[in-house]
């Protein structure tokens, strides 16, 4: 146990981005501020009710991340733009705080975000390597200690003292790169820096934070797209999937589910370590799957295909009238559709323990876009008994029809859901 | 294991370990503080003598419009170029730190973003950099007082206590226009003003003495009149006086400011990384 240097439990952070209108600065002023509030008192007297609605939309960036990494591990993590790997890093390295969900942390956090950071143009390399050191957490001492290493290491020593605004870009990155690879942290966050620099230099860099993770026991999280660097550098992996972590002991694996184009996250979910909302008394839910028409794990449907949600149940307590919903929402969190057992007169006939309840949908009728799905198990007319937001995230695509893939993405009409009709040409009178 | 402290990141703990870390990343104050004057005096041929002739310049004019063409009266019989220096310091202390101060934070923008510590480490550094200024200018009144034949008296080992204040006063106001510039991106417009406006309703080209005697506590409600008022003090000796009353409620507006400061700092600083 007094192994694992960094737990992370459910973190989640939320950012709110406002809708301005566009062609307006994303800073806000105090002249909006105060133009905005009078405003708003205005059409607060004239109609209350409209002045609940504002512009302001809450994004997830994380939404549930877990993880325990041992003393010594090197881990990778990988996920597409917008996943939440940098998200990640800024909550471990404490830049910017969770929103909700705790980490707790064994010793001392260096995090290099950006290669040379704080480096000032008009310093010489010999001081910047003062600076930066101490903006890394490097005391004086240790810097001074240190300090011929890390010249050797960078390769510089003709230039210590000229400006750095004089170095080359190579040079540049191998100052900054040798200053925090003499950092002495127990963990180490390093996000895609090593983009730049050359080839040779991005090997000795990546050797360096093997050896510093073999030999001393060092634990590194390492943010990389590139995929060969993750692989021969790491030994653990989290993939981040629109702001929710698959933990994976083998780095292969975690690159075969982030290649394998359709699996987005775990399909099906399991909820045994997610707590998610309400009581959970009586009855909670286990897992989760979304299937195409043959029965395999997808999450990316055509308009119109088949869909088919497979829901795990525990119940306690037969005594209780159970309701099973799954809310399917928008992007912005709106409901755009509820699927209710009670509505549907479903008789699903619960057993005590496990229940396996399958949903079919025989046609998607939602407009292309990303949809959500947040199951629910609920007590007639209670709240929900237990209820997981945003289980699974899907997208709706291009149907495909005679003539083609449609393109109704591009009218931009907002539409979301798909009213089933019949157009044809009728004889005769309006009737 | 050299560390075996356990570090909890969790939504609004971060209060509870602010000031201990405020302490551990000192280093990265006086290399912050450094970083600043070093390049603040690279490369500019005017770096040094901009902090002798500001101060001086000023000076001048205050001492020909208020004391020659005015006629208002110095303190005592201080020499009236003296007493106006004498605020002087002060002032320019106060106000470059809170111009200094409030841009701070958005043109370190890169380390914020990018790095954790204590954020407030920033604006406070920033003020040391006004701080040699202050010393800068400090050695030319020296000379002005030789200059004047002017002798201090005993008072004046008591201007270590007025510097600090005010370095808190600075400190105080400079953090919370700080917090709001980062957060109303126009704010930087209303700092020069303010700047502006505050030398005209600071004591510092007249004494305050020629404020009439019922107005002076409403008047100290300004904290730099009680920190010029001290100035003039331990730098005039005998020849000015202090107006005690004024001098406290100066203190303690001060004081109310510097409070005031920090929470709204410490407030508004968990999101400076988002909003920044």
């Amino acid at each position: 146990m007094s192994d694992v240097v960094i737990k992370a439990e459910g973190i989640g952070k939320s950012y709110l981005i406002g809708h301005e209108p566009k062609g307006k600065d994303k800073y806000v002023a105090l002249r909006d501020v105060i133009a905005d509030k009078t405003k708003g008192l205005w059409s607060k007297i004239r109609n209350p009710s409209l002045y609940e609605h504002k512009d302001i939309e809450e994004f997830w960036a994380l939404k549930d991340v877990s993880f325990e990494v041992k003393r010594g591990d090197r881990v990778g993590i990988i996920g597409r733009n917008g996943a939440g790997k940098s998200t990640l890093l800024k909550v471990l390295s404490r830049i910017t705080e969770p929103t909700r969900g705790r980490v707790s942390i064994k010793g001392r956090v260096a995090s290099l975000l950006e290669v040379g950071t704080g480096f000032h143009p008009e310093l010489t390399g010999r001081e910047n390597i003062y600076l930066n050191g101490a903006i890394l957490g490097m005391t004086r001492q240790e810097i001074k200690r240190k300090f011929d290493e890390i010249v050797d290491f960078a390769e510089v020593e003709k230039f210590l003292d000229t400006p750095v605004k004089r170095f080359s870009s190579g040079m540049y990155v191998r100052l900054a790169f040798a200053v925090a690879a003499h950092l002495d942290p127990e963990i180490l966050l390093v996000d895609e820096v090593l983009a730049v620099g050359d080839i040779g230099f991005q090997k000795k860099c990546l050797e360096r934070m093997q050896s510093v993770s073999n030999d001393e026991g060092r634990t590194v999280f390492f943010v990389s797209h590139n995929l060969d660097a993750i692989v021969s550098l790491c030994s653990k992996c989290i993939l981040l999937v629109d702001g929710n972590s698959i933990f994976f002991d083998k780095v292969g694996s975690a690159i075969d589910a982030y290649t394998t184009n359709n699996l987005t996250v775990k399909n099906p979910v399991n909820f045994e370590n997610v707590k998610g909302f309400g009581d959970m008394i009586g009855g909670r839910l286990l897992e989760f799957g979304v299937f195409d028409a043959k029965g395999a794990p997808a999450s990316s449907f055509s308009m119109w295909d088949v869909m088919q949600l497979t829901l795990g149940v525990f119940i306690e307590n037969l005594k209780i009238r159970w309701q099973i919903s799954i809310a399917v929402m928008d992007k912005s969190q709106r409901v755009v559709s509820i699927l209710n057992s009670e509505w549907s007169d479903a008789d699903l006939n619960l057993k005590a323990g496990k229940n396996i309840i399958r949903v079919s949908i025989p046609k998607m009728d939602l407009f292309p876009g990303t949809y959500s799905l947040t199951p629910m198990l609920r007590q007639e007319g209670i709240v929900s008994t237990h209820k997981i937001n945003n289980a699974f995230t899907f997208e709706i695509t291009e149907p495909q029809t005679k003539r083609g893939f449609l393109n109704i993405s591009k009218y931009s009409t907002g539409s979301q859901v798909w009213v089933n009709h019949v157009w044809e040409k009728t004889d005769g009178e309006i009737k | 294991m050299k560390n075996e402290n356990i570090l909890v990141i969790e939504a609004g703990r971060a209060e509870k370990h602010y000031w201990v870390d405020l302490w551990r990343y000192r280093e990265l104050f006086y290399i912050l503080s450094w970083r600043d004057i070093a390049v603040r005096y690279k490369q500019t041929v005017i770096g040094v003598l901009w902090a002798i002739l500001r101060p001086l310049l000023t000076m001048a004019v205050f001492t020909v419009i208020f004391g020659k063409l005015a006629k208002l009266p110095s303190d005592g019989n201080a020499p009236y170029a003296i007493m106006v220096y004498a605020a002087m310091l002060p002032w320019q202390f106060f106000s470059s730190s809170v111009s200094e101060a409030s841009n701070s934070l958005i043109s370190n923008t890169q380390l914020i973003t990018k790095v954790y510590f204590p954020r407030i480490i920033i604006p406070i550094s920033s003020l040391v950099t006004s701080f040699i200024d202050f010393l800068i200018s400090f050695a030319i009144l020296v000379l002005l007082m030789v200059y004047f034949r002017f002798t201090p008296s005993w008072n004046v080992f008591f201007l270590p206590f007025f510097v600090l204040i005010a370095f808190l006063a600075a400190a105080g106001i400079g953090l919370f226009i700080t917090a709001l510039n980062v957060k109303y991106r126009d704010f930087r417009y209303i700092v020069p003003f303010i700047v502006q406006f505050g030398l005209y309703i600071s004591p510092v080209g007249f004494s305050s003495s020629i404020v009439p005697e019922k107005y002076r506590l409403l008047y100290s409600l300004n904290p730099m009149v009680g920190v010029i008022d001290g100035f003039r003090w331990a730098i005039l000796g005998g020849e000015a006086t202090i107006y005690l009353p004024g001098f406290l409620m100066s203190i303690g507006v001060m004081l109310g400011f510097l409070v005031l400061g920090i929470y709204k700092f410490r407030k508004m600083e968990k999101t400076f990384a988002d909003v920044i």
